[in-house]
């Protein structure tokens, strides 16, 4: 079992837990993942990793609760423990001084766009993040990643915090002005898509991608993407990809595979009367 | 005085099944196993042989007449404990051993009739030992040495066991929630009951050994930390988890599954007991398995079960289909068709990317290859289109390969299974053993197991030869 021992509401559905998992923190890597399962009918589902501290022992996770087990997990307590967790899978993301790179982060994918670009930062990049969300309540870890930055600009849909537009739109702007050595952009996957079709092919962009997992090992081949005409599993290959080659169309296309199925879940949760966000 | 010759009855005694009808509605285990009674007699035509044969075909070398005669004897107890010496895993291997190939094969009575039925009688005194919970643990005196063993699958759980038995502190890491590799992920509830799986390994846990679920080596611990880390020797059990696809047209499409994604879903998530346990399956009414061994088979009973119509697709005739015969025709029975000498040449989608149907091309048989099998050739323009939603690729597994990118210095050969000394299973690195699937492609749980009793007892020899 693996306890939290913290629990805080960044944003309307968006929750950060710190669990504690020692081996895990010892080991993890900025661009890494964990993939947990709350009880023994619950799904394996993958969580980035969005921080770690090695002294304590624990790792941060930061989920949108869109279905029903981000929205079980969301319920949990502090104290609570959740049955397993395991990681950290996937590769580390590529860590070294560009020059100056851009990290893109649009809503709960600000979470793990922040430990690449701390990583970044202290490698010697200069770190221009920008981060958006819909509107004001849902930006999370703005503090957080302007320490960590060397230059921060936020973008919300309706204007509501920063600039009134998209990420894309910051980004159209800095790519202007300034000498850009790498993209790293980590979000919506209609996000993703358009920060690599408006960054220039010459400038390399990192996305880090969210398919339907099952085991996370390489065992299932459930996380299949189309990078450069190649099939990868994402869980082993990635998660993160050069944003110019990924088959976006397929990325979305598979991430709707169990929409009937994900729809049956939640009306026969909230029939159970399991979930409190309803009234 | 010479004893009176008993007559030979020709045939085995069948075994009870749950009928066809009903079965391929319900995951329930579909043999029964024997009563004591039908035991009793089946072991009674055993003709306790002095060369005993039947041991050779064993490839964990049980003492097959002498547990045989205990049965006759109604020495239930005895029996067990005899078949124990050797196998940790009897409920496991009386069920999906394939007996045909093995003990049985060389079988005296097989000679002229139908075999003893070794592996019906191994499985029937397995279950009347946890039926009656009688199960003495001889904990060995521990003798201070410790041994990682990464992978719980049959081969793992196997040098876990006699190492255990040995007096070594033993741990096993796996990555999964769940110990039992292949047969808890892979092999269907009707085939193998989870529960017997895990009274199997709970047995294994008596005996001292530590199993870390949750633990994917090479990502948290690698194998050289392990060794550093105080470990005086390691046995790789990875298994063949790394399922193959065929790259063509479509198979990226929603609704085209690899055969162990379907089946973790179903076996490992409980799938079919969706929305009650929260992992989802999508089935289709048309499902298309790609191939014909015994994970093919699995798979197109299991679609049966969740209520599709299921169709067996394989390039070549039924006389090459790897999978056991009685898997074959469990599948015949319970009303799986087969499709012989097809394959698909392309998978077709709709525009929201879902499986529509699938274009296959007909072959025939034209000499045998190196397997010794015929080879299929392909039959210009005889393509047709199958109509599917869901079609699942059986057509083999590669070696996992974390611990291979992850462990300087392991020797592999081209296709990335470990190399290993035959005899004792000793990689290219000191300390470091392998076996099963890992070194030896996708085998059986027999061969897995066997290797790890052979690595179990060298690396026994290696770290006191280190004293
Ligand atoms: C490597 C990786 C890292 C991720 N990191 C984060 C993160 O840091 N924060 C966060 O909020 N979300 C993250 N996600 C997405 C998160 O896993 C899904 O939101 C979650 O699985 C949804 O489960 P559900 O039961 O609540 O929703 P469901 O109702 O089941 O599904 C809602 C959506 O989630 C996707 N999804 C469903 N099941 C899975 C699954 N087993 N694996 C992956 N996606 C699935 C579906 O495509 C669907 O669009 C990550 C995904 C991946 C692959
Ligand atoms: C569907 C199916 C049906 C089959 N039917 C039969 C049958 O009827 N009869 C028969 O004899 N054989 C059958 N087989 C084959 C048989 O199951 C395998 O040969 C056998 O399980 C191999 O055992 P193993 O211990 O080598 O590996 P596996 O059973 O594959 O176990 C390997 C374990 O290692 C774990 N692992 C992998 N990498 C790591 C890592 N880095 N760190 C930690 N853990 C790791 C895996 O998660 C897994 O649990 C079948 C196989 C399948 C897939
Ligand atoms: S373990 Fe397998 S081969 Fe050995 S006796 Fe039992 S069924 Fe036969
Ligand atoms: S070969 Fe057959 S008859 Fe002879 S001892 Fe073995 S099981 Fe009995
Ligand atoms: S999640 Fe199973 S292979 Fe990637």
């Amino acid at each position: 079992m693996y306890a939290i021992v913290f629990r805080e509401e960044l944003a309307p559905k968006i929750k950060l837990f710190k669990i504690e998992a020692p081996e895990v923190a010892r080991k993890a890597r900025p661009g890494q993942f964990i993939i947990l399962r709350i009880d023994e009918e619950g799904e394996r589902i993958p969580l980035t990793i969005a921080d770690y501290d090695t002294n304590v022992g624990t790792i941060t996770i930061i989920f949108q609760e869109v279905g029903k087990t981000t929205e079980l997990l969301g319920e949990l307590r502090e104290g609570d423990s959740i049955l397993d967790f395991v990681g950290p899978l996937g590769c580390p993301s590529e860590i070294e001084n560009f020059g100056t790179v851009v990290c893109v982060g649009g809503g709960v994918g600000v979470a793990p766009v922040y430990p690449i670009a701390r990583a970044l930062k202290e490698a010697g990049n200069r770190v221009i993040s920008i981060i958006g969300a819909r509107t004001r309540d849902m930006l999370i870890w703005e503090n957080e990643m302007r320490q960590i930055s060397s230059e921060l600009h936020v973008a919300t849909d309706d204007g509501t915090a920063g600039r009134k537009g998209f990420v894309t739109d910051v980004l159209t702007d800095v790519l202007a002005r300034e000498k850009v050595h790498k993209v790293v952009a980590i979000g919506p996957v209609v996000m993703m898509h358009a920060v690599s079709r408006v960054t220039p092919k010459e400038i390399p962009v990192t996305v880090s991608l969210n398919p339907i997992m099952v085991d996370g090992t390489g065992m299932c081949g459930a996380c299949r993407v189309e990078v450069g005409d190649a099939t990868r599993f994402a869980c082993v290959d990635g998660p993160e990809f050069d944003g110019h080659q990924v088959n976006w169309e397929l990325v979305l296309q598979r991430s709707r595979m169990f929409v009937e199925e994900e729809r049956l879940a939640m009306q026969s949760f909230h029939r159970k009367g399991g979930c409190k966000c309803q009234k | 005085m010479s004893e009176v010759r008993r007559k030979i009855i020709p045939t085995k005694h069948p075994m009870p099944h749950q009928d066809a009808k009903e079965r391929c509605h319900n995951f329930n285990e579909v043999a029964l196993g024997y009563d004591e009674d039908t035991a009793v007699a089946e072991a009674q035509r055993c003709i306790q042989c002095k060369n005993s044969p039947c041991m050779e075909g064993c490839p964990v070398e049980i003492n097959i007449p002498a547990f045989i005669k205990k049965i006759t004897e109604r020495d239930f107890a005895g029996a067990i404990s005899i078949i124990k010496e050797k196998n940790n895993l009897p409920a496991i291997c009386g069920r999906v051993c394939p007996q045909e190939n093995q003990c049985e094969k060389k079988c005296t009575v097989g000679k002229k009739h139908e075999p003893v039925a070794i592996g019906r009688l191994e499985r029937f005194v397995a279950d009347w030992e946890m039926a009656h919970g009688s199960r003495s643990v001889k904990k060995a005196k521990p003798n201070g040495k410790k041994v990682a063993i990464v992978g719980s699958g049959p081969s793992g759980l196997t040098a876990a066991a006699d190492l255990a038995l040995m007096g070594y502190k033993v741990t096993v890491f796996e990555a999964l929630h769940m110990p039992g590799g292949v047969l808890v992920y892979g092999i269907p509830e009707f085939r193998l009951p989870k529960s017997i799986v895990a009274r199997e390994i709970a047995s294994i846990v008596e005996l001292g050994v530590e199993i870390k679920t949750n633990y994917v080596v090479g990502k948290l611990g690698r194998v050289d930390e392990l060794l550093q880390e105080g470990y005086d020797a390691v046995y790789i059990g990875t298994g063949a988890g790394l399922p193959s696809f065929m790259n063509i047209p479509g198979e990226n499409l929603n609704g085209v599954y690899s055969a162990n994604e379907f089946l973790t879903r179903n076996n490992l998530m409980k799938a079919y007991r969706f929305p009650e346990y929260l992992t989802p399956i999508r089935v289709g009414k048309r499902v298309a398995v790609i191939g014909g061994g015994n994970v093919a088979m699995d798979a197109a009973r299991t679609a049966l079960r969740l209520g599709a119509e299921s169709y067996i697709v394989y390039r070549r005739s039924f006389e090459e289909m790897p999978a056991r015969r009685e898997e074959i025709e469990h599948a015949r029975e319970e009303g799986v068709h087969f499709e012989i000498l097809t394959s698909p040449v392309e998978i077709k989608g709709n525009e929201e990317g879902r499986v529509t149907s699938m274009v296959c091309q007909r072959y025939e048989l034209g000499e045998p290859d190196e397997s010794g099998r015929r080879s299929p050739i392909p039959i210009k323009g005889s393509e047709y289109e199958m109509q599917v939603d869901t079609v699942i690729m059986a057509i083999g597994q590669g070696p996992n390969p974390l611990i291979q990118q992850t462990t300087p210095n392991l020797k592999t050969n081209k296709r990335g299974n470990i190399v290993v000394d035959d005899t004792t299973g000793q990689t290219s690195i000191p300390g470091v053993f392998a076996g099963g699937d890992i070194v030896t492609g996708a085998a059986t749980v027999i061969l897995a197991m066997g290797a790890g009793k052979r690595a179990a007892r060298a690396i026994h020899e290696y770290i006191q030869s280190k004293g």
